[in-house]
């Protein structure tokens, strides 16, 4: 057994990873005794014989992510937290090159042409980044910024987009929300009118995230004096243009590490072969892919509160009130064994909604509510892990006071709780009829 | 010469776990235990394809010994790059009594079978810390051996080895047919990449018995007992050397 923490140190030291140590406050032990900065969390399933979804390239591909998560990712993640941005271009490149940011684009440009099923792989996996802004990030660029693009844009749009995003070697932001429309994807002002063959594009958009460093957004504006829901076409646009102004970058409660830009377009000439697919179904491109959207965040946090539930019993196991853990009082470790079920239950409900997606079903209802639930049970488990950390849990040490400010988003953001509701209601008929 | 590189990989419970002793102290726990390869493997594994890339070899063969899961310690390997496994199959207690000794029969008599100019080892496991598998299957070939390798360089049929010992570095020249075994610094494992993840699919991975090697895996030894180490205990702060020196002598080290 000592090799094992020799090779863990020597690691460190010859390869200057600086792997996050949890030691804070459990002071200097010896590293048998060491909680890992990697918690073997209870849901994982050794054979892949069984799984509902998932093969054993499922699994391997997981563990090859985890790697490049925790020698390229996750040591820098304080730091990038700090500053309020992070390298996009340099780690998209690197998971790029490993393959991950095209799991489900087509082959031709680059991608692996694999089901969604592999997606939410990746996306489960990601949640194992120190932060939630990353993975944000990374799932802006491969779920929603490139999909429509990939399902409808011609060859030549395809080429200059899609193809270096998927290599990351271009940084894609998705440009849909505004000032005055996020739930309200309908009203949006973005106009984009044709003159000869250009667009001129004037409004502005914002929670553009990866905003500040991307080199083209995805962009929703109305081209036409239609109705509301087919007015709209989606436009790949270089945010190099002139006429392009990230007007600043948004300070924000969490997800500090992601950058948010407020973006103006004034009169920005972009071709008309810039559109993907065709003039107004801009609206029903975007539509399209919420299901795959919900999912994937769904997946990403259920990862990171199998995380915080597992630090939160290591940090209660250890320290001790009234002369025994606070693990061993009841409200405790029962409180965390009902977050813990419901954990499972949502796990449960993605897989089902993803093996029922991966054979052709549409899955809006059940996405829906596992994104409800998600968002709902991530702020219930932060708010009451972070309570069994007492003082600890509210400075800025821990992960789950991070995970606290990070995941009050995700109720927010990628379709409000208020619009999943309506959206689960639609399918029941129970909405006031007009 | 064939060009055929023989790597071996063991599948272990990965380094980040929390390792528990079982309550019989007969062993440790493995069910339901994250298992992962062998770091050192690892190394050997990236060293063999990394020559293959260089063409210093045409072919890489991955072998593990264990059960049915050790196939997914083969197709990590194939992910990164080796051409094609072989499955030793050895289960339940012959499985829990495979030491090094066994492994170097089997490794050897494949290294024949297999017309291997180069077998490629970790230098030790990070479960039982051996550090004997590539010593026992060179003597057993009759072949060099380069140990504890942070640096291997073919120069036409001999190899240059740079090995990290206690005192330093030393350079030796070994003929090949040779076994090497890698430390820590000889490369950086590659990520497998998605894109080979899907392709190590297609990858052929052989399965064989001990038997049909004409390898017999008895074991000579028996282990006893296995305890987790001591906790350790609380210390205690001194002010002067002189208090130093008297707790020392009170508990009779001095």
């Amino acid at each position: 057994m000592a090799l094992r923490e020799g090779a863990l140190r020597l690691n460190l030291l010859a390869n200057n990873r600086n792997f996050y140590k949890f030691t804070s406050f459990v002071g200097v032990r010896s590293l048998s005794n060491n909680v890992s900065s990697k918690p073997v969390t209870s849901s994982a399933i050794e054979t892949a014989s069984d799984h509902l979804i998932y093969t054993q390239e499922h699994f391997a591909l997981k563990e090859s992510l985890r790697k490049i998560i925790d020698q390229e990712i996750n040591p820098h993640v304080d730091q990038w937290e700090a500053e309020g941005t992070f390298p996009a271009h340099k780690v998209f490149k690197i998971l790029g090159s490993a393959g991950f940011l095209g799991v489900n684009k087509p082959v031709e440009y680059g991608g692996l042409g694999l089901d969604f099923s592999y997606s939410v792989a990746v996306s489960e996996e990601l949640g194992n980044i120190r932060c939630g802004g990353i993975p944000m990030a990374i799932g802006v660029q491969t779920d929603m910024a490139t999909p429509a693009l990939a399902r409808f844009g011609s060859d030549e749009l395809k080429k200059e987009f899609l193809l270096p995003s998927i290599m990351g070697d271009k940084v894609a932001c998705l440009g849909v929300s505004e000032v005055g429309a996020g739930s309200d994807v309908s009203s949006i002002m973005t106009k984009a009118v044709r003159e000869g063959d250009e667009y001129v594009i004037n409004g502005g958009k914002m929670w553009t995230t990866n905003g500040t460093q991307a080199d083209w957004i995805c962009l929703l504006a109305n081209t036409s004096d239609g109705p509301p829901h087919r007015n709209k076409s989606l436009i790949c646009l270089p945010m190099n243009l002139p006429g392009v102004q990230i007007a600043r970058k948004i300070e924000k409660l969490g997800m500090w590490s992601s950058d948010t830009a407020e973006v103006f377009f004034d009169d920005v000439r972009v071709p008309c072969k810039n559109i993907i697919g065709q003039e107004g179904m801009g609206f029903t491109y975007q539509m399209l892919q919420f299901q795959e959207e919900r999912l994937w965040a769904v997946a990403n946090v259920l990862t990171t509160m199998d995380i915080i539930i597992q630090e939160t019993i290591q940090y209660t196991r250890q320290r001790k009130i009234f002369k025994q853990p606070v693990l061993y009082h009841q409200s405790v470790h029962f409180r965390l064994a009902e977050l813990q079920t419901e954990i499972e239950l949502l796990r449960a409900l993605l897989h089902s909604a993803t093996a029922l997606y991966i054979k052709g079903n549409d899955v809006t209802k059940l996405a829906s509510m596992a994104k409800l639930k998600g968002g709902r049970l991530a702020r219930e488990v932060a708010d009451s892990c972070l309570q069994y950390w007492g003082g600890m849990g509210f400075t800025s040490d821990v992960l789950v006071s991070r995970f606290y400010r990070d995941s009050r988003l995700i109720s927010i953001g990628g379709g409000a709780d208020e619009v999943m509701l309506g959206i689960i209601c639609k399918y029941m008929d129970t909405l006031p009829k007009k | 010469m064939s060009g055929r590189v023989l790597v071996g990989v063991k599948r272990v419970i990965d380094y980040a776990v929390k390792i528990r002793v079982k309550p019989d102290n007969s062993s440790v726990v493995t069910d339901g235990v994250k298992h992962s390869m062998n770091p050192f493997c690892e190394i050997a594994v990236e060293e063999a394809v990394k020559m293959k890339e260089k063409k210093f070899i045409k072919e890489v063969v991955v072998v593990s010994c264990g059960p049915q899961q050790a196939q997914e310690t083969i197709r990590t390997a194939l992910a990164m790059g080796a051409d094609r496994g072989i499955h030793v199959d050895v289960t339940g207690k012959d499985y829990d009594n495979l030491g090094p000794l066994q492994v170097s029969k089997i490794m050897a008599a494949l290294a024949k079978k297999e017309e291997a100019q180069l077998v490629i080892l970790g230098k030790q496991a990070i479960d039982d810390d051996c550090n004997q598998t590539g010593q026992m299957t060179a003597a057993l070939l009759d072949w060099p051996q380069g140990t504890f390798a942070s640096e291997v360089t073919l120069e036409g049929d001999k190899m240059k080895v740079v090995r990290e010992i206690d005192g330093g570095l030393e350079t030796i020249k070994i003929n090949t047919p040779a076994v090497i075994t890698a430390d820590l610094r000889l490369n950086t494992p590659r990520y497998a990449t998605l894109p080979n993840i899907m392709k190590a699919k297609k990858k052929k991975i052989d399965k064989v018995k001990p038997a049909d090697l004409g390898v017999d895996i008895t074991s000579r030894l028996e282990v006893l007992r296995v305890d987790e180490p001591p906790h350790r205990e609380a210390g205690v702060k001194l002010e002067t050397v002189a208090d130093l020196v008297d707790k020392l002598k009170e508990a009779g080290t001095i």
